[in-house]
């Protein structure tokens, strides 16, 4: 404000350092308010009790899978397929590095560092994957046959994305000269026991 | 730094009059220095405009508008969403309150007289504002479909059956269907969400506008633009911003406190600011006992329940609201204060609000007396009527040319 004179009407303080104490003081606590009222608004827009339900982990029977076979469940909307690897796919892996992007699976967000190994499993038979490609979200046929295909000669089995062409293989690793460019990711998980998976929950232990 | 923000205010301010409207309608907004408690009611309808407006927003992200899902979708928000009970209680709170502060406003402006010239336009445009917030709350409770919603929404709507000729054909058309249904719940959620909150802050934009240009009247109904200092300024007045804003926080802290102690503790308010019928999904098949509306329409349902006819009932029903349009022309006082009038002002105020509170609450029961319900919209309608007669004929107190200091 920039009168001359005070107003007639208006009183000045005897003590301004009083009123400016004051004045701070109930600043200072009605942010702290606003702050704790701003709360429940911002809490509303995450996922509900229900979403969380819908998105709770997802137990899975594997006693009855057969070596080879893959199974595929619904988590968080997302597709998970869970497959009993044979010894001889677990064979061909390490054969598979000088055609892959990231043979050594280096790319931290793709996999939780308990799935961080030869296999990107927690057991070597038992393989969990996000199976959409990373390229596009589309689902890769899983073509556990090796053998000449008709987009590669030297198929090693894996997963091929019929949209754009991308190949992973057998532990989801991505090839070189594909459009997906980061191996499948692995979701959290662990074992209940020796017949049951838990989507969603990492092993105990676990960070 | 200071340098800094001065020039980029001063690059703005000469794009866009921000400096000016603080000026205008805040800092140099001179109101007079002796508003009392009454006045607190101004700033807390805005309060809770804006909380209607706010927790609204929330409730639209997860509220679903439709007969199979409206319902439903209330009690996800109450159980499944986090902090939904929260939102949802301060919206139906809120509604509730922001009836309470508004009649107090209006009492404020009866009492007082700020209604007189020059302040007609705010008037009009007050009124109006309370005609839109009726519409707007009676969209909202239709919303949760729940019994009382679509029981209230058939009972409301119906009454437009009354027009002649036209009656059924309009009340066909506001329904979009045969019966209340899914269409009828599709357009409220439309207008009560977007169309009319639209208009309620629009109006209020406009009440300001209005009340700045003439100023703010006082308890004493002092005209304190008669008497200015050399620097034009009133010399009862003082600034809007500190003094008021500060008296306003004052008032937002005490009614913050008993809005939440509501919300927390008694967000239904034993039925009265959400019935418990309502807590049933809407059943087009089952009619509940009792369907009286929500309290704050308690009164206008009095007076139609007074009137042996549909079509007399309606009308006199809507009179009742629109009559307070002429009031700034039915008060021939020369004075505005009740300060400065004597006793059939004060009287006649006093019987008016016993009237208004006792047809409020003879419109919650469904067994009044016919004879009180008549008794009571006789004593409404006089107070209107008759007040040309006593505000001329009525002795007043010569009103001074200053605020008396206290």
């Amino acid at each position: 404000m920039s009168e001359t004179e005070p107003l007639a009407s208006v009183q000045t303080p005897a003590d301004p350092s009083r009123r400016r104490l004051l004045g701070a003081a109930t600043g200072v606590v009605g942010a702290v308010g606003v702050g704790a009222a701003t709360w429940p608004f911002l809490a509303t827009l995450r996922p509900s009790d229900k979403a969380k339900v819908i998105g709770a982990p997802v137990e899975v029977y594997i006693g009855s899978l057969e070596p080879g076979q893959m199974t595929r469940v619904q988590w968080r909307g997302q597709t998970i397929g869970i497959m009993r690897r044979t010894e001889t796919m677990l064979a061909q892996l390490p054969a598979m590095t000088d055609r892959l992007r990231d043979p050594g699976s280096e790319t931290v967000s793709q996999q939780p560092a308990y799935a961080q190994n030869e296999y990107r499993s927690i057991r070597p038979d038992i393989l969990v994957l996000n199976v959409h490609c990373t390229h596009l979200g589309c689902i890769p046929r899983v073509i556990p046959e090796v053998g000449a295909q008709p987009f590669d000669d030297d198929w090693k089995g894996g997963f091929f994305c019929p949209c754009h062409r991308s190949m992973f293989d057998l532990a989801g690793r991505v090839y070189n000269g594909v459009p997906a460019v980061l191996n499948l990711l692995v979701p959290p998980y662990s074992f209940a026991d020796d017949e049951h998976v838990v989507i969603g929950i990492d092993p105990e232990g676990a960070v | 730094m200071n340098q800094l923000i001065n020039s980029i205010g001063n690059w703005v301010d000469e794009r866009l009059p921000v400096t000016d409207f603080w000026k205008k309608h805040i800092s140099e907004y001179y109101a007079p220095k002796n508003f009392n408690l009454w006045y607190f009611f101004g700033s807390l309808s805005m309060l809770v405009l804006a909380n209607q407006l706010l927790t609204g927003i929330f409730l639209t992200m997860h509220y679903k508008p439709g007969a199979e899902t409206a319902f439903a979708s209330v009690e996800y928000i109450m159980r499944d969403v986090e902090w939904g009970w929260l939102i949802r209680y301060m919206h139906s709170t809120g509604a509730s309150l922001f009836f309470v502060v508004v009649y107090l406003h209006m009492f404020r402006a009866l009492m007082y007289g700020s209604y007189q010239k020059p302040r007609e336009i705010v008037w009009i445009l007050g009124v109006t504002i309370y005609l839109i917030l009726m519409a707007e709350s009676f969209m909202g409770y239709v919303l949760p479909w729940g019994q009382m919603s679509y029981w209230g929404a058939q009972v409301i709507i119906s009454l437009f059956g009354a027009v002649p000729y036209v009656g059924e054909a309009l009340v066909e058309w506001i329904r979009g269907d045969y019966f209340v249904a899914d269409a009828t719940l599709n357009r409220f959620f439309a207008l009560h969400v977007v169309a009319l909150p639209l208009v309620l802050v629009g109006l209020v934009v406009l009440h300001l506008a209005a009340l700045h240009e003439v100023g703010s009247n006082n308890p004493e109904g002092v005209d304190i633009k008669a008497k200015k200092d050399s620097a034009g300024r009133p010399l009862d007045g003082i600034p809007f911003h500190p003094y008021y804003t500060i008296k306003d926080i004052f008032g937002v802290g005490v009614f913050l406190f008993l809005a939440a102690f509501i919300v927390f503790f008694a967000p239904e308010f034993g039925g009265k600011f959400l019935k418990p019928d309502n807590f049933v999904q809407a059943n087009p098949l089952v009619t509940p006992d009792h369907i009286p509306p929500v309290w704050y329409f308690t009164p206008f349902y009095a007076i139609l329940q007074a009137v042996p006819d549909k079509l007399l009932g309606v009308i006199l029903m809507g009179v009742s609201v629109l009559i307070l349009y002429l009031v700034p022309w039915l008060d021939r006082s020369p004075v505005r204060s009740i300060r400065y009038r004597s006793w059939p002002s004060k009287v006649a105020l006093g019987i008016f609000v016993i009237a208004f509170i006792r047809l409020g609450m003879l419109g919650l029961s469904q067994d009044s007396s016919t004879f009180e319900l008549r008794l009571w919209t006789f004593v409404y309608f006089a107070f209107f009527i008759l007040m040309p007669i006593w505000t001329r004929l009525e002795s007043t107190k010569p009103v001074p040319e200053r605020v008396p200091s206290l």
